[in-house]
């Protein structure tokens, strides 16, 4: 319970500072905005007047706790450039990025699995020194690389994959999933190697233990005994690994998405920096920021659960 | 980026070498292979190519042929020209310039900074030590890459701000990995013989801690090299590292996308080049952080 406690405080002050940060940055963005909302051919007044409407005459902390106080409320602020409410437009948002982060990390464990296995059984054999030098191989390939070779080869080569865009569900569950294979597979093809090779370190450690001789002795199936005696205890790191990527890779979709032109959170928040859209960009950073936060928080839960270790360290740290 | 998943891997490497790796380390002459000098070899042409890009007698990254506009590798153009018949080749080698500058800048801050930090943290212990761990813990909870953007957005992207801004953002990592390594040294005997002998704090720290974190250190400092390089890349590719005139790899593969069915070579010259650094700097930071371990473990 203390290690909840010191772990939610933490969460606490990130949020905080996150936000703040965020906030004082932002407001340092080269350019008035006034200027831009009202036009070449607006008056010194008209500029003024947009000026005392965003609230933008206020100090900067003022400001900030204003915002703040919304933001409990669910008033995250208005676009400066096309009024949409910001929350609205990031909730509207939010599902085609956990979207794409799902689709990926289902695709990065099939192939973590059976490659963390194969290598896991004969380590240092043909397989196990294969896989692990594909796995560098994919590892030194950045997902943005990642993303234009995999246009190039199913989407103008193969011509079996749309290169970019997006279709709602209710087109349809293959013309939805049809736009996430390749974003999810830009990031898959770098975030298995990780998986695989935390899976392949534990399960060998695993196989080596006297339950799994007994097993063997019994004359149970090679592949029984992988399944279900080894599996499951040999995938606790793994596990944690799984939760800390989708947390990079919340931070790794801005490219993807706006790589694929699909319209996810990511995409709005970059779209808002080219703009200089200030109240825009705050919001999406804050939720950016929210989700990674909450995703490292339940994962060192989760961990603690799994290793009673854990919570006598992390309760003093 | 994932700084906690980093960790985590290297000490899951760590003990996975020493079980499976223990027959196979005998096994291994003392000699550094092919993995390792053909890696080093790409790095000194790339490097080389860099510093010397003025007296290779390359023509002006910025020239356009416009003769020549997205023709593919010729002997005019060993790589082909780009969208404006500039010449790749001699855009990767000024591109180079701003990949490796982010690349050892970066690093080198947040190695110089997060080590000073981590022998403070790991030598004093109590107050200090949880300041530093709270506030690095703090920058570690960030998503970086938000913060990258949202900073490159605001100061300009320029090679001071990209690597300022990484070299900041990898100071957690770094202090993390030397306060580990400071807390195995503190309370050994040498550290108290010194003090015994009269030495100060400062003189301990540098002189008799300081060596040994070092190298560890360093090791890890290679495989950020690898990290900076990918994390420019993605932002010259998003148009905020450095402007466009200048070239750099990560703006290059953008600026082929449009044109990847016609003329792919423009995006996947630089890709490639950018690959094989990245690899190089991977499997070189691999190669000696095993070296490091095996002299570490043969030292006990």
């Amino acid at each position: 319970m203390r290690f909840v406690l010191v772990r939610l405080r933490r969460l606490v002050v990130v949020m905080f500072a996150v936000t703040l940060l965020t906030f004082l940055l932002v407001n340092i963005l080269p350019g008035d905005i006034a200027y831009d909302i009202a036009g070449q051919d607006a008056s010194e007044e008209e500029v003024q007047q947009i000026r005392e409407d965003l609230g933008l005459n206020e100090p900067v902390l003022i400001r900030y706790f204003t915002w703040l106080g919304g933001v409990f409320t669910g008033d995250w602020g208005k676009s400066f450039r096309t009024g949409e409410p910001v929350m609205e437009a990031i909730l509207s948002r939010f599902p085609v990025s956990l979207q794409l982060m799902v689709v990926a990390q289902i695709f990065a464990l099939l192939l973590a699995l059976p490659f963390g296995i194969i290598s896991a059984y004969r380590p240092g054999g043909v397989m196990d020194r294969f896989i692990a030098g594909a796995a560098f191989f994919c590892l030194s390939i950045p997902p943005f690389m990642m993303a234009i070779l995999l246009i190039f080869l199913f989407a103008l080569f193969l011509q079996i994959m749309p290169a970019t865009g997006y279709e709602p569900l209710s087109a349809g569950l293959w013309e939805n999933m049809r736009f996430f294979i390749l974003p999810a597979l830009s990031f898959a093809l770098a975030e298995w190697t990780v998986l695989m090779r935390v899976l392949r370190a534990d399960m060998i450690g695993v196989l080596q233990q006297d339950y799994i001789a007994m097993a063997r002795a019994k004359g149970l199936p090679t592949l029984r005994i992988i399944l279900v005696h080894a599996l499951r205890p040999s995938s606790f790191s793994m596990i944690t690994i799984f939760g800390l990527q989708v947390g990079s890779l919340i931070g790794g979709s801005i490219i993807i998405e706006s790589i694929f032109a699909l319209p996810g959170v990511g995409r709005l928040l970059i779209n808002a920096i080219y703009a200089r859209d200030f109240i825009v960009i705050q919001g999406c950073v804050t939720f950016i920021a929210a989700a990674y936060v909450l995703v490292n928080f339940t994962v060192d839960l989760v961990y603690a659960l799994l290793d009673p270790r854990i919570r006598v360290e992390g309760a003093r740290g | 980026m994932a700084n906690t998943t980093v960790d985590q891997v290297q000490a899951d490497e760590a003990a996975e070498d020493k079980n499976a790796e223990a027959v196979a380390a005998t096994k291994r002459a003392k000699r550094l292979g092919i993995s390792f000098w053909l890696p080093v070899g790409w790095l000194s042409l790339v490097g080389g190519a860099a510093v010397f890009a003025n007296w290779l007698g390359l023509p002006d990254p910025g020239d356009a042929d416009f003769l020549s506009i997205q023709s593919p590798p010729s002997a005019e153009h060993w790589f082909g020209t780009d969208v404006l018949g500039r010449d790749i080749l001699t855009r990767i080698v000024y591109g180079a310039r701003v990949s490796l500058t982010v690349g050892f800048a970066a690093p080198l801050i947040g190695m110089v900074v997060g080590l000073i930090l981590g022998l403070l943290a790991g030598y004093y212990r109590g107050r200090v030590e949880a300041m530093i761990v709270s506030t690095m813990d703090t920058v570690l909870a960030l998503p970086a890459l938000v913060v990258l953007l949202l900073f490159s957005a605001i100061f300009g992207g320029s090679l001071t701000t990209v690597s300022v801004g990484l070299g900041l953002l990898f100071i957690p990592a770094f202090a993390r990995v030397s306060r580990a390594n400071t807390l195995n040294f503190a309370e050994r005997e040498f550290v108290l013989a010194a003090r015994a002998m009269g030495a100060g704090d400062f003189y301990i720290i540098v002189r008799e801690i300081l060596p040994n974190v070092v190298l560890p250190v360093i090791a890890f400092a290679l495989v950020a090299v690898a990290t900076a390089i990918v994390v420019e890349g993605a932002l010259s590719f998003l148009g905020l590292s450095v402007p466009s005139p200048t070239p750099s790899w990560g703006g290059m593969i953008a600026e082929g996308r449009e044109h990847l069915q016609e003329t792919p070579h423009i995006s996947f010259v630089p890709a490639t080049v950018m690959f094989l650094t990245v690899l190089s700097f991977n499997l070189v930071g691999d190669t000696l952080r095993s070296r490091i371990a095996d002299v570490r473990e043969s030292a006990i």
